[in-house]
């Protein structure tokens, strides 16, 4: 389930609930009332249930970071021994070192860094220009072409990859082979309906009184869409772009076969797996997964607000 | 249709410019085409060169086999190959059955999680934190994690097991229980994203609905069952089916911790997929196989659309 496609039902929803009258943020009554909940019984109960609740999540979903985190600075045999260890008994940093040079992290990482960037770069310029095209400027054929690329979001992914992987060894009328090169992982990325809905849908939302009064100033549309859309677009702009990073960075398949040269930084963790000491790769795994832990507890507000897309007025 | 756009589009000029002259009106709409086609341009190339050229090429593709460089017309024998393959009938077990298990925990969990979290005044946002961190994770790096856990030896799983005096498992290394454990794995990392789509539909449910239960004598259970579900009821739906879609092209988790084993009880439709193009090079076998997927999801992916038409018109 990815994120997009979880938006994509918010998305549904939102738009055709009634928009209730804005009232102060009062308490909010949900399936159990508060006056049960405020007898002594109703206390206990809660406070019991909430500890058991963070203790089962904490132990569920940290628990095993803690377990990879420990386990790099644990030796091999510590790792595995039985009944487990929780801490290390002589911590060491050297499984980390090992994996870091054995992995060769620092190539892949940067690999990935590319691919999402350049992923990012393109999908906002063309996204952003093909939503803005369809939605004001409306070209002949715009509701066609639309149309189409709305087609294309019924048609599973994986089920495409086959005839996708030997378009790009051979692009046709070019004849280029974009295997191992940033293209094959960047350009693919740009035939995304779901973005361009989700821009054109934020664009028809832009009065064209604004944008008459920019024509009338003597501005050209991309000037227009320069300093009038894209300041307005911000917040969509936010979410298109988390969407675009984290699709490269978890994304599997299409860059195992399609950069085995280049690895991302998932695709080479896998490869090197079986490779390596078991507290190396552990290690291995903690560092692969440091950065984006990092990302989402700086951005884990606007990670989340992007699944609530709905929200967005349209 | 076509044609029609262009009248509208002239006259709209004609109105605008006054009494220009019919020649002058057209070179203008041209020219404003012109330029809303350029900034579709981008975009319109990545769709047909990713998307739909490779759509038409699978197509052909598997009616065509490809001997020492030579294309011959095959008509259905590409897909009388597929199904007199035994492994194909195995793929498509497997894949219902992983299916039918990700939809029956990926789909309980997450609703239960976001109900009890939705009753919490307190954590709720450290909670939804937890839930959501194995999302963001590099899914290597969260997939081979279980690995360690599962291990039928010195496993952490197996361990927990004993503790609760149960018998132990094999994990992934039994035909039958490797399946279910890379449910298990797969729910873990991706049930953030429903549980966050659940929280956001269940604060959208109008407090009086469960006032009115309550003094209609319904317990937490009734009131779940009359109030919660109906009320969530087209999310529920929606999510169903997008779930469906998605679990249905499940690669990773196979391809990284069982290798499509043991005895080929992992082999899923998309891993079958790979397997005929990369490891077997049968590369039309695989398009048919493509194809198949295609017609097959593109149907869940319809009831989807359904779905949210009649959401829509609620």
């Amino acid at each position: 389930m990815t994120q997009q496609t979880a938006s994509r039902v918010l998305l549904t929803r939102n738009r055709f609930r009634a928009r209730k009258p804005k009232t102060a943020p009062t308490y909010h009554r949900t399936l159990i009332s508060r006056t049960q909940l405020s007898t002594t019984r109703g206390k206990r109960f809660y406070w019991i249930a909430l500890t058991v609740a963070l203790v089962l999540a904490t132990l569920v979903f940290i628990g095993p970071l803690f377990w990879m985190a420990t386990g790099g600075f644990k030796t091999s045999q510590e790792l595995v021994r039985n009944p487990p260890v929780l801490l290390p008994s002589h911590p060491s940093t050297h499984a980390f070192s090992l994996a870091w040079n054995r992995l060769g992290m620092a190539q892949l990482l940067w690999n990935t860094v590319v691919y999402a960037g350049g992923a990012l770069l393109f999908q906002l310029t063309f996204c952003v220009g093909a939503a803005y095209s369809l939605s004001k400027l409306r070209p002949i054929f715009g509701n066609w072409i639309l149309a189409l690329m709305l087609a294309s979001m019924m048609i599973p992914a994986a089920a495409l990859v086959i005839p996708q992987y030997l378009t790009v060894l051979d692009l046709p009328l070019v004849h280029w082979n974009l295997q191992n090169t940033p293209w094959v992982i960047w350009l693919p990325t740009v035939a995304n309906a779901f973005n361009v809905f989700l821009l054109k849908r934020f664009f028809d939302s832009i009065p064209n009184d604004l944008l008459d009064a920019a024509a009338v100033d003597g501005a050209g549309p991309l000037r227009t869409l320069w300093r009038i859309v894209l300041p307005i677009s911000r917040p969509i702009l936010g979410v298109i772009s988390i969407f675009a990073i984290v699709a490269v960075w978890k994304d599997f398949l299409w860059p195992l076969i399609t950069v085995p040269a280049h690895e991302t930084l998932n695709v080479g963790v896998n490869t090197a797996a079986t490779s390596m000491p078991d507290n190396a790769l552990v290690g291995g795994l903690f560092l692969a997964s440091i950065p984006t832990i990092v990302l989402f507890l700086f951005f884990q507000r606007n990670i989340m607000a992007g699944l609530t897309v709905g929200g967005v007025k349209g | 249709m076509a044609y029609a756009l262009a009248t509208e589009r002239l006259q709209d000029t004609t109105r605008r410019g006054g009494s220009q002259s019919t020649w002058t009106a057209l070179r203008r709409a041209a020219g404003r085409n012109l330029r809303a086609h350029a900034f579709l341009f981008g975009a319109l190339v990545c769709f047909a060169l990713f998307t739909w050229y490779p759509m038409i090429r699978e197509i052909i593709m598997s009616f065509q086999r490809v001997h020492r460089g030579q294309t011959t017309w095959v008509g259905l024998g590409n897909y009388r190959q597929v199904a007199a393959d035994p492994e194909f009938w195995q793929a498509w077990r497997n894949t219902l059955e992983f299916s039918g298990l990700a939809l029956v925990f990926g789909f309980a969990a997450p609703f239960a999680v976001a109900i009890v979290v939705n009753e919490f005044r307190h954590a709720q946002g450290y909670l939804r934190i937890l839930v959501y961190l194995p999302v963001m994770l590099p899914p290597v790096a969260g997939i081979l994690l279980f690995k360690y856990f599962m291990d039928p030896g010195f496993g952490l799983f197996n361990e927990a097991l004993h503790i609760l005096h149960l018998p132990k498992s094999q994990w992934l290394a039994s035909k039958s229980s490797a399946m279910p454990s890379l449910v298990v794995v797969s729910t873990w990392g991706n049930m953030g994203t429903a549980t966050l789509v659940y929280l956001a539909a269940l604060q959208g449910i109008p407090g009086d609905l469960y006032e009115a239960a309550e003094l209609d004598g319904c317990s937490v259970l009734q009131r779940i069952r009359h109030v919660t579900i109906p009320q969530t009821r087209l999310i529920l739906s929606l999510m169903a089916m997008l779930q469906i879609v998605a679990t249905m092209q499940m690669f990773t988790e196979a391809f990284v911790l069982t290798g499509g084993g043991p005895e080929g009880s992992t082999t899923t439709v998309v891993y079958l997929l790979y397997n005929y193009a990369f490891n077997y090079n049968k590369f039309n076998t695989a398009a048919a196989l493509g194809v198949i997927m295609l017609l097959v999801l593109a149907c869940f992916s319809a009831i989807y659309i359904v779905l949210e038409r009649r959401g829509s018109e609620d």
